[in-house]
């Protein structure tokens, strides 16, 4: 264990938070304002990436691709916010779930029908092809660099759009209590109906971002959609900068835990052991921290005000 | 009146007698394919059915002389799904033969129900290592392989080529655990880290990492399915391909080089077959394979069901289309006297083949489409290590 390879780990494990924001972002909206549990946020992400697919074998072009498929992700949102989810927002957080539940098995094999189940790739976007040399014998692909950019630009646009906007106000507003702001004349559910299709977009955005490096098959929204609710229930539900701090958290966490654990566990028993008890504490890991921070603190570490 | 009553009384017997003779050679030969066709592995589950059905296909719809009527369930990869099916197959709709699974913990759950029945499972691609051993089951053919085998070819050709520092990686369960401990029994060099990623693991960034830091000479994975699109595409962009020698088992075939492409040229598998194996019957199988199901080049899950249909055809040749005597169709299945696309297949004591394992290498054919190709033999007539455990009743 080297001190450059700490460092290369912790810039993985942000890479890994960054990622992990820009998926968590539009659940925690959605669940913050509207109070609304939406298990098929890992399925329009999955669909984003479809999408994507899809664009650019018509097109040939990324640019094209990501802008198709973004207003196609935006359109299906709203067609199921339209169908399915305008129906729920009185209701019980249980029904949503089931509701949102049945979305995901749709989806899932809607996508298996309409581009079958092998899995399918997206190739990175030739301007961004190249690789840095990160340390001796590794490279470090360019393209990750432009996600992590885009995630932090995201996080940016989304901290100046909430605290310095008028609809940004409503959204905080609306996060913290959202009968009142209806009650103070404003349209709550042109509201949510924004903040649902910005949210499906946001959605749609990290699964087109995340295609060229991961393959794109059905199912692959399941495992993203776990984390991220591991994410925002860290962060605080609501709260973008709770999403940004966990996220980051949860992916250094993570990162360094399955990097090292095997190697600190050797220092306390034989290295047989430690390679089969190693990965399993590391995979672990979040959830025990997702645990403790329930323990001390319910809201999350970065509850949004008023919630707290 | 009584005596044409007799005559049509006679005339009716001797007609249904007759018809009862031609009943057997004119009822259907029915068979259960149980696979899995839901979730990601579904690629697979409907390679298996379609390879099967293909060989049905080219055989006029008959395999030993008899008209085939198919039971296709989806185990859905659930052991308890599984079971319900098999169980409904052998005995609300009596097939005659089950023939499947893909994954391992399916066959397991399967084996007694089908088994116990008098029904004969064929397996074209799961083979535990205790079926080939201490359970081994007079009712039960593989038309694959053991699971180890295929790690040890990667083992021995890292053994043999002069690797000196490998790698290692698998999934966190027991498949992964196993295919780790049959690549070590066939490798003795030094082994840089054997690391165990959790199942359904994405991003390969702190392992690719870790590959760096250690300067092996070959890395040896096992990810199947999404893990191996992600890791091949991970570690080529990570510039480690020029620098480690890529070796797998399961991880770069026809089913996942669609999506890995050009990031899997040159890596390394096992198998006992690939597409462009030179012989015949493989030639004309993977052009029809490719004409009937819309261009896809058959993996070893298309193959080994295919063999499966040849091999119950030959053994219903044997006993003139008759599945009742149950030992005469054993000892027929036992013959294995068909054309296999691998080439030699003869089955071992425990009804697992002994056939030949080659190193394969992944290219691009003159078509633009990605296969493994035969790179060179590793085990002549390798058996499994478990059949001498295996006392069949």
């Amino acid at each position: 264990m080297s001190l450059l390879l700490l460092i290369v780990q912790t810039l993985n494990g942000l890479q890994l938070g960054v990622l992990l924001f820009l998926i968590a972002a539009g659940l925690t909206l959605v669940f913050g304002v509207m109070d609304f549990i939406n298990l098929a946020h890992g399925v329009q992400y999955m669909l984003g990436a479809y999408l994507a697919v899809m664009f650019y074998t018509l097109t040939g072009s990324f640019l094209a691709a990501l802008v198709l498929a973004l207003l196609a992700s935006l359109a299906f949102g709203l067609l199921l916010e339209f169908a399915v989810f305008r129906h729920l927002y009185e209701r019980d957080h249980l029904e949503q779930v089931i509701a949102t539940f049945g979305i995901i098995l749709f989806l899932n094999e809607g996508v298996k029908v309409a581009w079958g189940a092998s899995p399918l790739s997206l190739p990175v976007p030739d301007a961004f092809s190249g690789s840095v040399v990160l340390m001796p014998g590794l490279l470090y692909p360019v393209w990750r660099i432009v996600i992590i950019a885009a995630g932090l630009a995201l996080a940016a646009l989304l901290y100046v759009l909430v605290t310095w906007t008028r609809a940004g106000m409503l959204v905080r507003a609306g996060a913290s209590n959202a009968r009142m702001v209806s009650v103070l004349g404003v349209n709550i559910r042109r509201l949510f109906m924004i903040v649902f299709g910005f949210g499906t977009m946001l959605a749609g955005f990290a699964g087109i971002m995340i295609a060229p490096i991961l393959s794109v098959q059905p199912g692959m929204g399941d495992t993203v959609l776990i984390l991220a609710f591991v994410v925002i229930v860290i962060g605080g539900i609501g709260s973008i900068r709770g999403a940004f701090l966990a996220a980051l958290l949860i992916g250094l966490v993570d990162t360094l835990g399955r990097s090292f654990s095997v190697d600190i566990l050797r220092l306390v028993m034989a290295p047989s052991p430690a390679r089969t008890v190693g990965p399993a504490i590391a995979s672990m890991l979040i959830y025990l921290l997702m645990a403790l921070v329930l323990f001390f603190r319910p809201a999350g570490l970065f509850p949004a005000k008023g919630r707290g | 009146m009584t005596m044409l009553k007799t005559i049509l009384a006679a005339t009716t017997a001797g007609v249904l007698a007759l018809s009862a003779v031609q009943a057997q050679a004119q009822e259907k030969l029915k068979i259960g394919i149980i696979t899995t066709l839901s979730g990601p592995p579904a690629v697979l589950g409907g390679m298996l059915r379609d390879g099967f059905m293909l060989a049905v296909k080219q055989n006029g719809g008959k395999l030993g002389g008899r008209d085939v009527q198919f039971f296709v369930e989806d185990d859905e990869l659930k052991p308890d799904v599984a079971v319900t099916k098999a169980k409904a197959m052998v005995e609300r709709d009596k097939v005659d033969f089950v023939v499947g699974p893909i994954f391992s913990n399916i066959l397991i759950a399967i084996m007694k129900p089908v088994t116990d029945s008098g029904t004969i499972l064929i397996s074209p691609n799961a083979g535990t290592s205790n079926f080939a051993g201490k359970d081994c089951n007079k009712n039960f053919f593989v038309t694959s392989y053991q699971n180890d085998q295929v790690h040890e070819v990667l083992g021995k050709y890292a053994q043999d080529s002069g690797i000196k520092k490998v790698f290692l990686m698998a999934p966190n369960y027991q498949a992964g655990k196993d295919s780790l401990n049959g690549f070590k029994s066939a490798y003795k060099g030094e082994i840089a880290d054997e690391v165990y990623v959790p199942l359904g693991t994405l991003d390969y960034s702190a392992e690719l990492a870790k590959i760096a830091a250690a300067k092996p000479d070959a890395v040896f994975v096992f990810l199947p399915g999404g893990m191996g699109v992600n890791f091949v595409k991970q570690f080529r962009q990570a510039g480690l391909a020029d620098k480690v020698k890529f070796l797998s088992a399961f991880t770069v075939d026809e089913s996942t080089l669609p999506a890995q492409q050009d990031a899997a040229l040159g890596f390394f598998g096992g198998s006992n077959w690939a597409p462009n194996m030179d012989n015949p019957q493989n030639k004309a199988f993977v052009a029809a394979y490719e004409k009937e199901y819309g261009g896809k080049i058959p993996a070893s899950y298309a193959f080994q069901a295919y063999d499966a249909a040849l091999l119950i055809d030959s053994a219903l040749k044997q006993t003139k289309g008759s599945t009742a005597d149950k030992d005469a169709l054993r000892a027929a299945l036992m013959k294995a006297d068909f054309k296999s696309l691998r080439g030699k297949f003869k089955f071992n004591t425990n009804h697992y083949p002994i056939q030949d394992f080659y190193l394969v290498k992944v290219a691009k054919r003159g078509d633009g489409k990605y296969e493994t190709q035969i790179a060179q033999k590793v085990f002549t007539d390798f058996a499994d290590a478990f059949a001498k455990d295996c006392k069949m009743q």
